[in-house]
C-alpha cells in the first residue's frame, strides 16, 4: 500500500498525519464542502486545511459527540478561528462530554493571547466562565491583553460584562487611572471612567462632579489637544446643562490664553449655547446680555470654520446659522451675511429628500 | 496569501465584490450573476438565513450580505434563492427578549445585528412591529456620553457599531429618538484634519474603511434632521469635508497594482475596496434624484455610482428590491425559539 501522506508544518518538527490517514478514523467518511459545480471566491484550501475541514463536515453531519470530535474542533479552530460554527459544535461536546473546563479556560487563554481580535474566542471565553461561574482570573487576563494593545475593543466588552456580571467595581476606577497615566489620550480609558463612576457613585453627586472636573482641568493642562478630556469634561455635564456648573465657564476662559485648542473653543461655543436655551427659558434676562452671548457663540463658529477647525467647516457654519435663527431676531442688523451664502428654505418648502 | 480566515465569511466576499462592480460601473456577466445565486443558496442554511459557507450554521453577517449581493445581482433568480418563510424563522430564533439579537444561535450580541436584521427584513418585505419589539430601546441605549453608539451599551463610541444603530433606527423609522445634536458632534470630529480621512474612535488612527462607516453617517443625519424640522441644512454639501476624504481615500489609499485600502503601507483587501469605494461615493454625491449636487475630484473617469446610505447598494437596486417583495405576503411565522431553541408557537 502507499506510505501514509504526511503534512510537515514550517513552525514545527512535529509530522503529522492527515486524518484521511488515521486508523482510528477510518470508520467516518469524509464529507467534502459543497460548493456546487461552478463555485464562486473559491479559496485555495491547503491539503491539511481540507482534510480537517471533510472529517468536521462528517462529525456535523452524524452528530458525534465523542473525544476525537472534541479533538478535531481544536484543529478546525486553529486552521480558521473565526469559524463560528466550529465553536459552537465545540461547546455543545464540552458539555456532553463533561469536559475539564479549567482546562478549557488554559486552552482559550492560549487563542486570545495569539489572536486577541477575533469574535469567537471572546464570547468562547464568556461561556465558559459563565458555566464555571468563576471570574477570578478575568480581571487580571484581561488587563495582560490590554498591556499589549490597550484600546482592544473585544478586551474593554469582556471587561465590562465581567465587572457588572459579578460586581467587581472596586478596584476599576484605579486601574482606569493608572491606565490614563500611562497614556492620557487613551479614548478606552475614559469611557471606562464614565462606565465606573455612572454605576457606582454616580454624577448626580456634586463632590463627584467636582472631582471629575478638576481632573479634567488638570489632563487638559498636561496634554491641551488631548480630545479626550474635552469630550469628557462636556459628556459628564450635558444632560445637567453645561452652564450649570457654577464658575466652569470663567475656569475655561482662563485655560483660553495659554491652552487654546479646537476642542476648548467648541466647548465655550457649547457653554453660550446652553446658557441661551436656559435664558429663554427660565431667567428674565436683559436683552443686551442674550444679544452679547449670541455674538461670542457666532464669532467663535466663524473662528473655528474660518481658522481654527476649517476640516469641519461645514458644521460649524451650519451650528451658526441654526443658532442666529433660534435665537437672533430683524433687530440685529450690525450682523455679517458674508458667511451664510446658503439662503435657507424652510423644510415644508424644499424637496422630499430621499 | 492565506485566505482561510474568510472560510466562513464567503458571502461576504461576494456582496464586497459586487459592490465595488457596481460602484465602479462594471457590469456583472450573467453566467457570474448566476453562478454568484447558486452559490449564495448553498450558503442558504436549511433553517433560514445564510451561513459563512456551505455547511455552515447561519449568522446574521453573511446573511446581511447574502441579501445585499442578491439585490445587486436583482435578477429573479436572485431574487428567488431567498427562502423568505425561512428568514423570518430565522430572525425569531436570534432574537431576545430585551430587544437586541444575538448574531447567530449560541452567538454574541452587539448592535450590528439589529442593523443585518432589519436590512434584510426590511428589503424582503418581512418586517413586522412584533420582531423588533425593544430593539428601538435596546439600539438608544447604545448612544453614550461621547454622541456616538457603542456596540454593547457602555463601551466606547466606534463607527462601525454608530453606522449600524443608526441606521437601524432609520429603517426602523426612530432615528428621531436619538440625541441627533450629540451624534452629529461626534462624527463630524472624527474627520482627521491632517488625513481628511475618518477615524473610527476618537484618538485613534485613521482608516479608509471609516471613509463609508462614519460619513455614511452624514447623509442620514442631514435627512433625519430635515424632517425634524431643521432648516438651514445646506443643500449643496454633507456635513463633512468632502473634497478632503476624497483626497486621502485617492491620493493615500489606493494600490498601484488595483484596489484599496486602510492606510499607506497596509496590503488590499477587499473589505476595504469595497468600504473605501463605498465611501468615496459619499463624498462624491450629495442629495437624491430630485436634488442632485456631485463634487468629483480629478478627472471625470473618478466618478463613481451612488450609494444607499442606509443599505449600501445602488439605490435603484433598493428600489427594485423593495418593489419586488412588497408584492408578497408578510409570512406568517411557523415557530418562534427562545435562546435554548425550544420551539414556542
Amino acid at each position: 500500500s502507499p506510505p501514509p501522506k504526511c503534512q510537515m508544518t514550517i513552525s514545527s518538527i512535529v509530522m503529522t498525519l492527515l486524518f484521511g490517514d488515521r486508523k482510528e478514523w477510518a470508520d467516518l467518511e469524509p464529507v467534502p464542502q459543497d460548493d456546487g459545480p461552478n463555485p464562486v471566491v473559491k479559496i485555495a484550501y491547503s491539503e491539511k486545511f481540507s482534510d480537517v475541514y471533510d472529517y468536521f463536515r462528517a462529525l456535523l453531519k452524524n452528530d458525534e459527540k465523542t473525544e476525537r470530535a472534541f479533538a478535531l474542533t481544536a484543529d478546525a479552530i486553529d486552521l480558521n478561528a473565526a469559524n463560528y460554527t466550529v465553536w459552537h459544535y465545540r461547546r455543545v461536546l464540552l458539555q456532553a462530554l463533561s469536559k475539564d473546563l479549567k482546562e478549557e479556560m488554559k486552552y482559550i487563554t492560549n487563542i486570545i493571547e495569539e489572536q486577541p481580535k477575533n469574535y469567537q474566542v471572546w464570547h468562547h471565553r464568556r461561556m465558559v466562565v459563565e458555566w464555571l461561574n468563576d471570574p477570578s482570573e478575568e480581571l487580571r487576563f484581561i488587563a495582560d491583553i490590554l498591556s499589549q494593545d490597550a484600546k482592544n475593543y473585544h478586551a474593554w466588552q469582556h471587561r465590562q460584562w465581567v465587572i457588572q456580571e459579578y460586581k467587581l467595581w472596586d478596584n476599576e476606577l484605579e486601574f482606569v487611572e493608572n491606565l490614563l497615566e500611562e497614556d492620557v489620550r487613551n479614548n478606552s480609558a475614559w469611557n471606562q471612567r464614565h462606565f465606573v463612576i455612572s454605576h457606582t457613585t454616580g454624577f448626580s453627586d456634586p463632590a463627584v462632579v467636582e472631582r471629575e472636573i478638576q481632573y479634567c482641568l488638570n489632563q487638559i493642562r498636561k496634554a491641551p489637544h488631548n480630545e479626550s478630556a474635552w469630550n469628557y469634561l462636556k459628556g459628564m455635564l450635558q444632560d445637567r446643562g453645561l452652564s450649570s456648573q457654577p464658575g466652569l465657564l470663567e475656569r475655561v476662559l482662563e485655560l483660553k490664553e495659554t491652552h487654546c485648542s479646537p476642542y476648548l473653543l467648541a466647548f465655550l461655543f457649547d457653554c453660550y449655547e446652553d446658557a441661551l436655551e436656559n435664558i429663554t427659558q427660565k431667567e428674565k434676562v436683559e436683552e443686551e446680555e442674550q444679544k452679547e452671548t449670541l455674538r461670542k457663540a457666532l464669532e467663535i463658529c466663524r473662528l473655528l470654520a474660518q481658522e481654527k477647525d476649517t476640516i469641519r467647516k461645514e458644521y460649524w457654519e451650519f451650528l451658526g446659522r441654526s443658532l442666529r435663527n433660534k435665537y437672533g431676531n430683524g433687530a440685529l442688523s450690525d450682523e455679517p451675511m458674508a458667511e451664510n451664502p446658503e439662503p435657507s428654505i424652510s423644510a415644508s418648502q424644499s424637496q422630499e429628500a430621499s | 496569501l492565506n485566505r482561510n480566515c474568510l472560510d466562513a465569511s464567503r458571502p461576504w466576499l461576494c456582496f464586497w465584490i459586487l459592490h465595488s462592480l457596481e460602484l465602479l460601473q462594471e457590469p456583472i456577466p450573467a453566467a457570474v450573476a448566476s453562478d454568484v445565486c447558486q452559490f449564495l443558496a448553498r450558503c442558504q442554511s436549511p433553517t433560514g438565513g445564510f451561513a459563512g459557507g456551505p455547511g455552515q450554521h447561519a449568522h446574521l453577517a453573511p446573511t446581511y450580505a447574502a441579501v445585499n449581493a442578491l439585490c445587486i445581482i436583482g435578477t429573479d433568480e436572485a431574487y428567488n434563492v431567498i427562502d423568505r418563510e425561512k428568514l423570518l424563522d430565522f430572525l425569531w430564533s436570534v432574537k431576545q427578549p430585551d430587544g437586541s439579537f444575538v448574531m447567530h444561535v449560541g452567538g454574541e450580541v452587539d448592535v450590528r445585528s439589529a442593523y443585518c436584521a432589519a436590512s434584510v427584513a426590511s428589503l424582503t418585505n418581512i418586517l413586522t412591529p412584533k420582531l423588533f419589539e425593544n430593539t428601538t430601546n435596546w439600539i438608544l441605549s447604545c448612544q453614550n456620553w461621547e454622541g456616538g453608539l457603542s456596540g454593547v451599551p457602555g463601551l466606547e463610541a466606534h463607527g462601525g457599531y454608530t453606522f449600524c444603530g443608526t441606521a437601524a433606527l432609520v429603517i426602523l423609522g426612530k432615528e428621531h429618538m436619538l440625541d441627533l445634536k450629540a451624534l452629529l458632534r461626534w462624527v463630524v470630529s472624527r474627520q482627521m484634519r491632517f488625513e481628511g480621512g475618518f477615524q473610527g474612535r476618537c484618538n485613534k488612527l485613521v482608516d479608509g474603511c471609516y471613509s463609508f462607516w462614519q460619513a455614511g453617517l452624514l447623509p442620514l443625519l442631514h435627512r433625519a434632521l430635515y424632517k425634524e424640522g431643521e432648516s438651514e441644512l445646506s443643500q449643496q454639501r454633507w456635513m463633512f469635508e468632502q473634497q478632503a476624504l476624497q483626497e486621502y481615500i485617492l491620493l493615500c489609499c489606493q494600490n498601484p497594482t488595483g484596489g484599496l485600502l486602510d492606510k499607506p503601507g497596509k496590503s488590499r483587501d477587499f473589505y476595504h475596496t469595497c468600504y473605501c469605494l463605498s465611501g468615496l461615493s459619499i463624498a462624491q454625491h450629495f442629495g437624491n434624484m430630485d436634488n442632485h449636487y456631485e463634487v468629483i475630484l480629478g478627472k471625470e473617469e473618478n466618478r463613481l455610482a451612488p450609494t444607499h446610505p442606509v443599505y449600501n447598494i445602488c439605490p435603484e437596486k433598493v428600489a427594485q428590491a423593495l418593489q419586488h417583495f412588497l408584492r408578497m405576503p408578510v409570512p406568517e411565522i411557523h415557530f418562534r425559539s427562545n435562546k435554548r431553541g425550544r420551539s414556542v408557537k
